[in-house]
């Protein structure tokens, strides 16, 4: 009973859901205040899933209608599963086990290839380019994603979250040596999240919504509430991985903690999206293999002397 | 493994990138561009033979809504058309009024493409912050001449507004603000990097393909053709005012993007000197309402290039052929030159770097049928029946109405 009540209410589903879009909120306000716009009111992030919700789903003559509607169906499914691995405000999370770090990044490239699927069964020819256009920016982001997220893992010697919190709050300024591997992984989080400059599949003014340009209704709320609820999980992951401090404290001071740190990485999408201009696929994948995978080499090399060698 | 097929893809007549319809159907390989095929006419708005239908006087706010953006440019090709024809002489200060508020709708149509280019590239916030600013010199326009475009202050023989000190005093300071502002654009655009990675390269134009395709305005000046209408061919007070005319070596959108952002520091500086310099003395010349049998072509440096205006007049109240060529419409076809081997996420860009303005453009020659590949034209006659058809499809009969007799 009480596993039910976290998987669907707290820190579920229904908390998720609220909290995501309160996030996707506070995103386009700071953007539109950067941008010198009023930019929109608290609630309007909700009335819009509402308004979605409450429309017709259109499936497209020739779409395959089992993917079409199985898509957004799973990806969101995927992303509030990812969300229940991650230690929110204490040091161990709901279902932890050895290992968890990486069924987490599984679960979170479920969503991207749903966008593929989705997009690709759509047919229409700009989903079909949004679709390819996800997919191959995938190859560019995931591996520094991964090499960035896997490094403080080595360093910790673990594979499951709740050992690295304990080795970070045993060892409290080991979080110092990541950092090369938190700019890696949070300028990947934002190919994953299709953000600014990495929106690539979704560039409006090329290809009208990418893999999206056939969802309407209920299922593109879906979609939507998917690329909210992936932000928050990644910006967690990201949260719990690089800034593991604050979750030895009390349920309280580590919730707000965790409130913060999403926050802060929110701030720092919006920022993002102010500042740079969409780059072109080509632009976007040279830039990952240049210098993101380098530098996450580095980070790793770093990590593993720092165990092998140095033994800390 | 065997070469990728290409399909096409549909970019407009509705597309978000398109702020007017047209088509161009783009065939890819992947993301790389194979050929584009650019199709006008889906706005054709009849507004030439409109004209022939008007007095002279009625021609001038017709014509000026042509364009919602230089509404001005098009007003004052055609003004002075007529002029020349009736052998008017136009008094100074009207001279210096038209040319004061053609540089205003420069720099409002120059910020306007800036964030137009920044929204292409994905860059809103580029596009928020230009047309911000461009509400100081449409607060401007309304000052001067009571609209925000459409400003109605051109008539046949002068200007039909007058400019105080006081507004003088209140554009200087507009000026100097917006002059401001664009120097920190001129920044941006030259220190952001994504903006110099989108831009730089892109859409290239050589001077001999420029010359060869005819393009006019920013588009060839970007290409190193030092072309200006206001230097070439002074019209109004330019023959008097200081200016350069920008040019640029890059050939590629960054270069056009450098290009229009100078031409607003000019733009500046001519305001400032008209305003220095206005003469004193009558706004306008009374003007006769019947123009004198005779023909005239009036050429105009648009914000976007070369606007010509052809006027014929036979000595009635009503013009016998008024013929405009928007500017659109020379670099179009160049669109095609700019596209070859570039990627699909430059289509927006490059397209919108020659600052379209399709409906302007639009005149309609023939009907294509696109279903059988016939083309026919369509004379009075078969439009009006065509008309009454389709109406009577929708459950109205407009048949027995009278025609109106069309010489």
């Amino acid at each position: 009973m009480s596993s039910l009540f976290y998987i669907l209410v707290f820190p579920g589903f229904l908390f998720l859901s609220f909290f995501a879009l309160w996030v996707e909120y506070l995103d386009r306000k700071i953007y539109a205040r950067l941008q010198n716009r009023i930019g929109p009111p608290w609630f309007q992030p909700t009335a819009d899933f509402i308004k979605l919700l409450a429309k017709e789903d259109l499936i497209p003559r020739d779409a395959n209608p089992t993917f079409f509607i199985l898509a957004p169906i799973l990806a969101l499914t995927a992303a509030v599963t990812a969300f229940l691995y991650i230690p929110i405000w204490g040091p161990v999370s709901l279902f932890s086990f050895t290992g968890d770090v990486i069924v987490i990044l599984y679960l979170l490239t479920i969503p991207t290839l749903c966008f593929f699927i989705g997009g690709w069964y759509s047919t229409s020819l700009y989903c079909r380019l949004g679709a390819v256009r996800t997919v191959t920016q995938l190859f560019a982001y995931e591996v520094p994603l991964l090499m960035g997220i896997l490094s403080p893992a080595i360093l910790a010697n673990t594979w499951s979250l709740s050992e690295m919190v304990s080795f970070y709050s045993q060892h409290p300024w080991y979080w110092l040596i990541n950092l090369i591997g938190f700019v890696v992984a949070l300028v990947a989080v934002h190919g994953k999240l299709e953000k600014t400059p990495f929106d690539i599949p979704e560039a409006e003014t090329e290809i009208v919504a990418g893999g999206f340009t056939e969802y309407s209704g209920r299922l593109l709320a879906f979609f939507r509430l998917t690329i909210d609820i992936e932000m928050i999980v990644a910006g967690a992951l990201l949260a719990v991985v690089f800034l593991p401090f604050g979750l030895h404290s009390g349920p309280v001071i580590g919730f707000i903690g965790f409130v913060f740190k999403v926050l802060f990485m929110v701030v720092l999408f919006s920022l993002a999206r102010t500042v740079f201009a969409r780059l072109r696929i080509d632009q976007m994948i040279s830039f990952c293999w240049k210098y993101l995978v380098p530098l996450a080499l580095l980070q790793l090399l770093i990590n593993l002397v720092l165990k092998g060698i140095i033994k800390l | 493994m065997s070469e990728p097929e290409q399909f096409k893809i549909p970019f407009g007549p509705q597309h978000p990138a398109l702020k007017e319809p047209e088509s161009f159907s783009i065939a890819l390989r992947g993301e790389k561009i194979l050929g584009v095929d650019i199709r006008l006419g889906y706005n054709h708005r009849g507004i030439e033979k409109a004209c022939e239908e008007r007095t002279f006087i009625q021609d001038i706010y017709l014509i000026e809504r042509i364009c919602g953006i230089c509404s001005h440019v098009h007003s004052t090709a055609y003004v002075q058309g007529v002029e020349e024809i009736a052998g008017l002489e136009v008094p100074k200060r009207a001279l210096y009024i038209r040319s004061l508020i053609g540089e205003l709708e420069r720099i409002h149509s120059h910020l306007l493409w800036l964030g137009v280019a920044g929204h292409e590239i994905g860059f809103d916030t580029l596009l928020m912050y230009s047309w911000r600013d461009r509400e100081v010199v449409m607060d401007i326009l309304t000052l001067l001449t009571g609209n925000r475009v459409n400003y109605g202050i051109n008539t046949i023989g002068g200007v039909r507004r007058d400019i105080t000190p006081e507004m003088a005093k209140e554009v200087l300071t507009s000026v100097d603000k917006l002059e401001e502002r664009t120097k920190y654009y001129i920044e941006v655009a030259t220190q952001e990097t994504t903006i110099i990675n989108r831009l730089s390269g892109v859409g290239m134009l050589s001077k001999e393909d420029a010359l060869r395709l005819g393009a006019v305005g920013p588009t060839g000046r970007a290409s190193d053709i030092p072309r200006d209408i206001r230097k070439d061919d002074p019209y109004a007070a330019y023959a008097e005012l200081d200016f350069n005319v920008c040019t640029d070596k890059r050939c590629d959108v960054y270069g056009r993007t450098v290009v229009r952002l100078l031409e607003l520091m000019e733009s500046y500086k001519i305001i400032r000197q008209i305003l220095a310099n206005l003469p004193e003395g009558a706004i306008s010349v009374r003007a006769p309402r019947r123009i004198p049998a005779g023909e005239a072509v009036s050429r105009y440096e648009a914000p976007r290039g070369e606007c010509m205006h052809y006027i014929k007049a036979n000595g009635t109240d009503k013009p016998e052929r008024v013929k405009v060529r928007a500017p659109t419409l020379a670099n179009v076809q160049s669109v095609k030159q700019m596209l070859k081997d570039r990627y699909l996420a430059d289509m927006p860009i490059v397209v919108a770097a020659i600052d379209p303005c399709f409906s302007c453009t639009d005149r309609m020659i023939e009907v294509n049928n696109l279903d059988n590949g016939e083309s026919k034209v369509l004379d009075w006659e078969s439009l009006h029946n065509y008309s009454i058809d389709w109406y009577k499809k929708q459950g109205i009969d407009f048949s027995r109405m009278k025609k109106r007799e069309i010489a």
